[in-house]
């Protein structure tokens, strides 16, 4: 079980990657596959188990696209 | 699980107007947190200054003011001698501080207004695209300063943190970034002591803090924060340079 969770407003994301630059656990990346309302490629999380919830990217977010939870 | 990071109350829900990787953001988001955590939001009056936080009002959960370009301590003052129970706090860019504003914010503190000071540092004049600030380090390349800022023709950037600092009537100085974690935490430590600094009626507080235009830099948001940390912090340091 994963000790945190992450989710995104992904529609306010602008893909500036400052969340995926500092993220400890290296689980955040543009998902490329997508395009949102801005015209960005929004942010997701490839390794939910591997969260801790540390709340890193949603300090480093600029946009406030995430809410981070912890157990 | 519980929740440990989400909007602050002291927000809109409004959408930020800032470029991709502007710390703007950032900073906007450490005040209204601090409003929060000190239960301020009620009795806070915000001053809006002219420069890309213009819009800053719609995005403060408080009640806002537009000042004209750098005029914001003189609002800040009027605002404060009425309403002495009120956090009144300005927000304001380096080209709005230190170059249009710089009567006001030295007077400001002169007089040991009891107001607090957001002045966010990033080198440059962004929202009119790009110019030379009094803050634009030497050799920086601006649409102003287009082969690098020289001292022989533009002076030497000036040091508004310790400039203000020498002022009797200065009661909390400091500057931080937000170009990292630590210094983000950092930034948040310096600008709820400088909101205490004014519930404490101590007078004047500033957190200088040095920000990111990625834009007008013309670097990629993750190339700016490195930027930042080369070449703005050595000749920015960082601390505290009055405290009272
Ligand atoms: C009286 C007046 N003079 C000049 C301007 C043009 N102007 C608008 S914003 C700005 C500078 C903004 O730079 P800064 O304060 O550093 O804020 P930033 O946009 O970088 O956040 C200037 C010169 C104006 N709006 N009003
Ligand atoms: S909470 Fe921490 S571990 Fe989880 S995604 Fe954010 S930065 Fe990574
Ligand atoms: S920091 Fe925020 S805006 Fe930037 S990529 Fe991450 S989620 Fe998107
Ligand atoms: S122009 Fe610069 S300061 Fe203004 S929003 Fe864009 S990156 Fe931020």
């Amino acid at each position: 079980m994963a000790k945190g969770r992450v989710t995104f407003r992904t529609e306010r994301c602008k893909a500036c990657e400052l969340c995926v630059r500092f993220c400890p656990q290296q689980i955040l990346s543009l998902n490329k596959t997508m395009i949102n309302p801005l015209g960005y490629h929004p942010i997701a999380v490839v390794r939910e188990e591997a969260c801790n919830g540390c709340g890193i990217c949603a300090l480093m977010c600029p946009d406030l696209v995430i809410t981070v939870e912890r157990e | 699980m519980k929740v440990v990071a989400q909007r602050p109350e002291s927000l809109t829900d409004a959408p930020f107007h800032y470029c991709p990787g502007c710390t703007h953001g950032i900073i906007h988001r450490l005040v209204a947190e601090c409003l929060d955590e000190l239960n301020l939001r009620e009795q806070a009056i915000g001053i809006c200054p002219v420069g890309c936080a213009v819009l800053a009002y719609d995005y403060f959960n408080c009640d806002m003011l537009e000042a004209a370009h750098g005029r914001a301590p003189a609002i800040a003052t009027g605002i404060k001698r009425l309403l002495p129970d009120r956090l009144v706090f300005t927000y304001q860019g380096d080209g709005d501080l230190a170059s249009i504003g710089m009567g006001e914010i030295v007077h400001a503190s002169g007089r040991g207004e009891n107001i607090t000071v957001i002045f966010v540092n990033n080198a440059i004049y962004g929202m009119t695209g790009g110019q030379m600030a009094p803050t634009t380090l030497l050799g920086q390349v601006t649409t102003t300063s287009p082969y690098g800022r020289t001292a022989e023709q533009a002076g030497y950037p000036l040091k508004m943190a310790e400039l203000l600092a020498q002022n009797q009537g200065a009661a909390y100085i400091c500057r931080t970034a937000v170009n990292n974690p630590a210094n983000v935490m950092r930034t948040k430590k310096a600008i709820k002591k400088a909101f205490q600094t004014q519930m404490q009626a101590k007078g004047f507080s500033m957190v200088e803090i040095l920000s990111t235009c990625p834009t007008n830099w013309g670097l990629s948001p993750l190339e700016a924060l490195e930027w930042l940390e080369k070449n703005m912090i050595p000749y920015y340091p960082l601390g505290e340079f009055k405290v009272s």
